[in-house]
This record gives structure tokens, C-alpha cells and sequence, in this order.
């Protein structure tokens, strides 16, 4: 074949073989990821998402130093088991505000997309504990010693500066009151709660005289005073998959 | 006047170090920022003392190849590759029993940590090791060249290991950015990123000043796996650092976008990494071992740029059902199972450099290794377009099976080949005669095999077995089990993956025990490899 005789050229020029390399590894990649940036149903805005809250925030922030996303998936597909098991299958807004996703990609233990508000806290803090004593075929490492470390959320604004950088919609009065935020979430009885709740709760139509729906959590798992990691992680995963309102969501028949 | 900036910047880095280790926000943080002022104060030192030492005129050495880093290279392959080894088989047994993520770790020992410090040894550490050395051997013998760069080959070597110690304790620490194979966090990344541009120019340097009028077939794969995983790394690892004096970082992308990225950049860690760059050890260490040319010079061409070509698009199938869009998924299913194709293409023409000398199958321990890795290369190639199905996916998707596959082609397919070479290398750079034993290569090979064998026939049962459970319904519509119900039933097929573990690494100390004794051992030298006309 003549056009083989050809590759002569490409064979003996370093330079050329290297660019028609990266030539012919670049195509792929830019027909699959450039559009998802553009089309309807990748970029679409449901009504409840919110950024999340500092001290939600911070509880992520060890849900991915732990490395639970490792075990645990949080996206849940639309098969008939899922959505017994699981519930509604999981949007693509819904990690809009997840930088990075973690959608996961194993389920040594169950999705976790939608575990907020399925078990009481103390559950989670028993379980986090010792998983065995909730779940005896568990086969979860143990979590203990979230309880001991205090967390005083020192550096949760420029966490929340930076993803603000990357295009999380916080505004200048979260940033600044961020540390006050972090510590109100955990005491509801606190003055500064009422505050915080204002600025995170979502008012899609704020002409129509109802009340918002409130999805902030406000909770203290462990029950001693002061944020530890284990507050936070809980207050984390209890609202995983609670903003959106799926008794009046509408799927979009495009999808 | 080179040494004097040398000394500048490390002075630079020293001081930066340790104003950074002093206002570190994270244990990680402040821990890298004191191994890098050591290292750096270290290299400053050794640098003062030997300034202005004659080196001799330059280019004294170009007659021959530059093999120290190679020995090194080596060294580092095998040492990386039992830890990586024994890291696996630990964690294995944590999932079979549960007691071994001990409290007293503090988090450190738990499963969420080891297994990144699992995957990045293996993949990173031992297949990076392996792929340094390896290809810095090859493009050497190929072009008739010495190694571009003078001491730029050293500065790879051992910016690449320090980039893995920086990981390592990182994810043990809890520094991560929770990207699957892609968790080091972002000055780390930077500093791969310098280390890879430096690992680019000394191989495409050396095939520049070839004596060779044409650049042989494993270079092409070699420089394809160079240049595609600098896109990767660099692309699947846009972030905003929170701070400069600590380790997180905020991804650029997020949700559906940065799901796509993240399996663009995952599938193709496979697809370059442990396939292009493999393939382009197997293209030299076959032939030579067998002492055949290659089967088809035209199969190499296709082969080559199908490949390539078609890799790329098999990421989302790491997708399917998820909020990814269909249009997406599909493409990746459809041209997953077309790289079926060019896989075989490349298997048949490792396999077929064989005919004429079928009987060394028999006779040499070294090529049954090479052949046993090719079939593995075989199975998981063609396992892998099979679930990328969307419907066999729908069941095996986010189960154990996904774990076998990978694990078929990385201990089968990776570890074999690099094993094979490793056999081939030492005596021929350590200067001796033959291998130690012989007998071990044989233990070594029938242990590592048994071990894959158990590991991926207990991995399909579990995972067929939990994805058909998860989605049992009785006559009223009610799920029958509980997830915890699946998790019961898997015990007894994990102690039996662990035990391939063990075999797996049983294997893999006798070959360094045997590799050792070779190098190291009571043997006669013999004469140099010739030098490089």
C-alpha cells in the first residue's frame, strides 16, 4: 500500500512524528469534553441548588481527605433497583458545585448521592464510630478519632475565595461573615443562625409571599460544644441529595 | 557559571522551604515543605563541594551508553514493585477483614488512604519506574545513541521518585484531591509536570542525534505515551490553589464536566501509560528475547495510530447511566469496542514475532513470561470493550468485577512484561553471564500466574454475583436484599482474592531475591555491552 510507503516520512522526522501524535490524541478528548460546557442539559439550572454552607463545606472537605469517595459512589442511575434502593436518579446539576465531582466509581459500601436525612445523627456518630456495632456485615474502617479533632474553621474563607474563583456563585456578604456561618450551623439557638440561614436558604420566586424552603441543616451530631470533624462531616453528608425538591421537580422530556 | 545559578536556586528553594514548612496549614503541607528543604539543602551542598571539579572535555563519554541511571532505574522498579505489592495484598485482606483498619492509625491506615498509596504505587512507582528505565534503555540501543542531555537523565530519575514520595506521604497524611490516580495535590502536580518536560527532552533528544535513519517502532509508542500523558496530567489537573502555603486545591471544572475530564484522563492513564508505553517494552524486549524481528512491520503502522487514535475516546464508558449525556456514553462504547481491534493487532504481533521459535515457549522461563503477558493483554483487552456495553456495564458497573479486569491486565499483562524485562535487563547491566537461577524465574513465573488466576476468578464472581443481588426483585416489586446483605455474601471470595495477593508477591520477592544474587552474587563477569557506534 502506497500510503504506508509513506509513514517513511513520519518514521524518519522526530518533530513530525511527535506532532501527528499529539495531533491524533487530541481529537478525541475535545469532541467529548468542549461541548459539555455548552449544551442545555449539562449547564441547566435546578431550582434548590445552593452552594454549600461553611461548615457543610468543611465537612466535604474531610469526606475527600479520608477518601470515602474511594468505597462510596454518589450517583445514582436510573434503574428501577437504584431508585428502589437509592431513590431519584441523580442530575447533573445536583454536583454542579462539586469541584471535584464525587460521583465516585465503586460501591465497596452504598451510594451516598441521597443518604441525607435517611438516618438520625446519632446513628451516623454511632456508626462512624464503629461501623460493625450498627451493621454487623460492615466491612467500614472506623472513624473515632473525628471526634477529638476540633475544627475552628481558620481557613474556610479562602477555601470558599477559591471556589468562588472557579465559579461558585458566593457572594461578598458570605465571605465575610464565613466564620461566624461556620459556627452558627451547629447551634440554631446562636444569634447569628438566623443570618446564615437567610443567606444559603434558596428563594426561587421571592414575590409569592411563601416562606422559602429552608434546606440548611442545623445540628450538632456529637453534642459536645465546639466544630469537630465529625460535626462536620455529619452535617455534610445529612444534606447530600436534600436540595432538590423532587415532588415538584419536572424532568425535562429532552433528556 | 552553570553551578552558580544551580546554587542560587537552591539557596532560593532552601529558604522558601523553610518559610513555607514554618507557616504550613496542613501536617502534609509541612512535611513536604522539610523534605524538600532537605533534598534541596542536600543537592546545595554536594553542588558547593564539587564546583569548578574537572569533569573532562565534553563529550568524553558520547562512545558509550549512559547506563548508571538505567541500573538505578531498575533497582527502584523491583523495590517500588513489592511495596506496591504488599500495599495490595494488605488492603485486600482489610476488606475481607474489616479489624485490620486499626484505631490506633488515626486514620492513616485506613482502607480511604491506602488505596490511592495502592494504585499510584503500582501504576505510578513501579509501572513509572519501570517505563523511565526501561525506555531509556531502549531508545538508547535503537538510535545507537548516548542519552541527550548529560546529567538530565539523573535529574528524571530522581525528580520522578521524589515526585512519588511527595505522593505517598501525602495521601497518607490526607493530601489529596480525591481524582482517582490523579490525587497528589497541586505543587506536586507542578513538579511532575517539570520532571515530565525534562523526561520529553532527554528521549526525544536522544532519537534526534540517532544513528539510525529510521526511529524504531517502540519509540513511536514510547514518545506517543510521553507527550499524551503530559496533556492529561496537565489538562485533568487545572486547579486554584487555596492557599501557597497549604496543600488543597479547588478544581477548575466541576460536576458533569469534571467527571468527563477526570475518566478522559483515567481511561487514557490506561490507555497510555499502562498500554502505549508497555507496548513500546514489549516491541524491543520479544524480539530480542526471542531473537526474531518483529512479525509485521505494516501491522506495526496501523496498530500504532489505530491505537492511539481510538483510546482516547473510550473514557466515557466509565459513564454510562450517569448524568453524563447519552450522545457521550455512546461514543465511548462504540469506539471501546473498536479498540478491541488494534489491541489484538498489537497482541498478534508480539505473539507471532514468535513463530519459528514456538519451542523457547518450553524452554525459556523469560519468553513464557512475555507470551503469558500478551494473553493477559489479550483477555483484558477484549474484557474491557465487553463491559463497556452499555447493558453489561449496567451490571458490572460500580462492582468487583471492574477491580478484576483492571487487575487481569495490570498484574497480568504490566507486571509480566516488566518482570520479563527486569529478567532481561540485569545481567546484560550488571555485566554477567546469565541469570542466577533459572529455576526461580520458573517458581516466580507459576506463583504470579496461580496468584492472577484466583484474583480475577474471584473478582468475576463477586462482582457478577453483587451486581445480580443488587438488583434482585420478588413477584411484589420489593428489592430482596439488603446492601449489606451483598457485603456478607463477598467474604469468602476476598479471602481467596487476598491469597492471590500473597502468591502475586510471593513471586515477586523471589524474582528480587533472584535479580540480587545476579547482580550482586558470586558469578564471573562478563565483558561490557559494546559501545555505541
Amino acid at each position: 500500500m502506497a500510503l504506508l510507503e509513506r509513514h517513511k516520512i513520519l518514521e524518519t522526522n522526530a518533530t513530525l512524528l511527535l506532532v501527528a501524535s499529539l495531533l491524533v490524541v487530541s481529537v478525541g478528548g475535545i469532541v467529548q469534553i468542549v461541548p459539555l460546557f455548552y449544551i442545555e442539559n449539562t449547564i441547566e439550572d435546578v431550582e434548590g441548588m445552593r452552594p454549600y454552607t461553611p461548615l457543610e463545606l468543611a465537612g466535604r472537605e474531610i469526606y475527600i481527605r479520608e477518601g470515602c469517595y474511594v468505597c462510596h459512589s454518589q450517583m445514582i442511575r436510573p434503574m428501577r433497583d437504584e431508585f428502589e434502593r437509592y431513590g431519584h436518579y441523580s442530575l447533573a446539576a445536583e454536583s454542579m458545585y462539586d469541584h471535584p465531582f464525587q460521583w465516585g466509581s465503586k460501591r465497596t459500601g452504598p451510594d451516598l448521592a441521597r443518604v441525607g436525612g435517611r438516618y438520625s445523627d446519632d446513628w451516623h456518630v454511632q456508626h462512624l464510630i464503629e461501623p460493625q456495632s450498627v451493621v454487623p456485615e460492615s466491612i467500614m474502617p472506623p472513624y473515632g478519632f473525628l471526634l477529638d479533632r476540633q475544627l475552628d474553621g481558620a481557613h474556610i474563607a479562602d477555601l470558599m475565595s477559591a471556589h468562588r474563583t472557579v465559579g461558585v456563585p458566593y457572594s461578598d456578604e458570605m465571605i465575610a461573615s464565613v466564620r461566624a456561618d461556620f459556627l452558627a450551623q451547629i447551634d440554631p439557638a446562636s444569634e447569628g443562625y438566623d443570618a446564615m440561614v437567610a443567606r444559603y436558604v434558596v428563594d426561587p420566586d421571592p414575590e409569592d409571599g411563601t416562606d422559602p424552603r429552608n434546606t440548611v441543616v442545623a445540628s450538632n451530631p456529637d453534642g459536645q460544644p465546639g466544630v469537630s470533624e465529625m460535626d462536620a462531616l455529619i452535617v455534610y453528608l445529612q444534606m447530600l441529595g436534600t436540595l432538590v425538591d423532587f415532588s415538584t421537580y419536572t424532568p425535562d422530556p429532552n433528556r | 557559571m552553570w553551578d552558580w545559578i544551580k546554587i542560587a536556586v537552591l539557596g532560593v528553594i532552601v529558604l522558601f522551604a523553610a518559610v513555607a514548612a514554618n507557616w504550613a496549614r496542613d501536617l502534609a503541607y509541612q512535611v513536604h515543605m522539610l523534605i524538600i528543604m532537605a533534598v534541596a539543602a542536600g543537592l546545595f551542598i554536594w553542588t558547593v563541594r564539587n564546583i569548578d571539579e574537572p569533569t573532562g572535555p565534553p563529550g568524553h563519554d558520547e562512545g558509550e551508553y549512559m547506563d548508571g541511571v538505567i541500573r538505578y532505574g531498575v533497582i527502584a522498579t523491583a523495590f517500588w514493585g513489592v511495596v506496591g505489592f504488599l500495599l495490595g495484598t494488605f488492603i485486600a485482606f482489610q476488606l475481607a477483614f474489616p479489624q485490620l483498619n486499626m484505631e490506633w492509625t488515626q486514620g492513616m491506615g485506613n482502607f480511604g488512604r491506602l488505596r490511592p498509596l495502592h494504585t499510584s504505587a503500582v501504576i505510578f512507582a513501579f509501572g513509572g519506574n519501570a517505563l523511565i528505565a526501561t525506555s531509556f534503555y531502549i531508545v538508547q540501543r535503537t538510535s545507537a545513541a548516548r542519552l541527550w542531555g548529560g546529567n538530565l537523565g539523573w535529574f528524571v530519575f530522581w525528580g520522578y521518585n521524589l515526585f512519588i514520595v511527595l505522593a505517598a506521604t501525602g495521601y497518607l497524611l490526607g493530601s489529596t484531591q480525591s481524582k482517582e490516580y490523579a490525587e497528589p495535590e497541586w505543587y506536586v502536580d507542578l513538579w511532575l509536570t517539570v520532571v515530565w518536560v525534562a523526561y520529553l527532552l532527554v528521549f526525544l533528544g536522544t532519537i534526534m542525534k540517532r544513528k539510525e535513519p529510521h526511529i524504531y517502532v517502540a519509540n513511536w509508542f514510547l514518545l506517543a505515551f510521553i507527550v499524551t500523558v503530559a496533556m492529561l496530567h496537565i489538562v485533568n489537573n487545572l486547579v486554584v490553589p487555596v492557599s501557597i502555603f497549604g496543600s488543597r486545591s479547588v478544581q477548575v471544572f466541576s460536576g458533569v464536566q469534571d467527571a468527563m475530564t477526570q475518566w478522559w484522563y483515567g481511561h487514557n492513564a490506561v490507555g497510555f501509560f499502562l498500554t502505549a508505553g508497555f507496548l513500546g517494552m514489549m516491541y524491543y524486549f520479544v524480539p530480542k528475547q526471542a531473537g526474531m524481528p518483529i512479525y509485521s512491520y505494516k501491522l506495526s503502522i496501523i496498530h500504532f495510530w489505530s491505537l492511539i487514535f481510538l483510546y482516547i475516546w473510550a473514557g466515557p464508558h466509565h459513564l454510562h447511566y450517569t448524568a453524563l449525556p447519552d450522545w457521550a456514553s455512546t461514543l465511548g462504547m462504540v469506539f471501546s469496542v473498536i479498540l478491541w481491534m488494534p489491541s489484538w493487532g498489537g497482541m498478534i504481533n508480539g505473539l507471532m514475532t514468535l513463530s519459528g521459535a514456538w519451542d523457547k515457549i518450553r524452554t525459556d522461563p523469560i519468553i513464557r513470561m512475555m507470551v503469558i503477558s500478551l494473553g493477559f493483554y489479550g483477555m483484558s483487552t477484549f474484557e474491557g470493550p465487553m463491559m463497556s456495553i452499555r447493558a453489561v456495564n449496567s451490571l458490572s458497573h460500580y462492582t468487583d468485577w471492574t477491580i478484576g479486569h483492571v487487575h487481569s491486565g495490570a498484574l497480568g499483562w504490566n507486571g509480566m512484561i516488566t518482570f520479563a524485562a527486569l529478567y532481561f535487563l540485569v545481567p546484560r547491566l550488571w555485566g554477567r553471564e546469565r541469570l542466577y537461577s533459572l529455576t526461580l524465574v520458573n517458581w516466580h513465573f507459576w506463583l504470579a500466574t496461580i496468584g492472577i488466576v484466583l484474583y480475577a476468578a474471584s473478582m468475576w464472581v463477586t462482582g457478577i454475583m453483587e451486581g445480580l443481588m443488587w438488583r434482585e426483585v420478588d413477584a411484589q416489586g420489593f428489592l430482596v436484599n439488603s446492601f449489606a446483605d451483598t457485603v456478607a455474601a463477598k467474604f469468602p471470595m476476598y479471602v481467596v482474592r487476598a491469597l492471590g495477593g500473597v502468591l502475586y508477591l510471593s513471586g515477586a520477592l523471589i524474582m528480587v531475591y533472584n535479580l540480587w544474587m545476579t547482580a550482586y552474587g558470586r558469578q564471573a563477569p562478563r565483558a561490557m555491552a559494546v559501545a555505541a557506534e
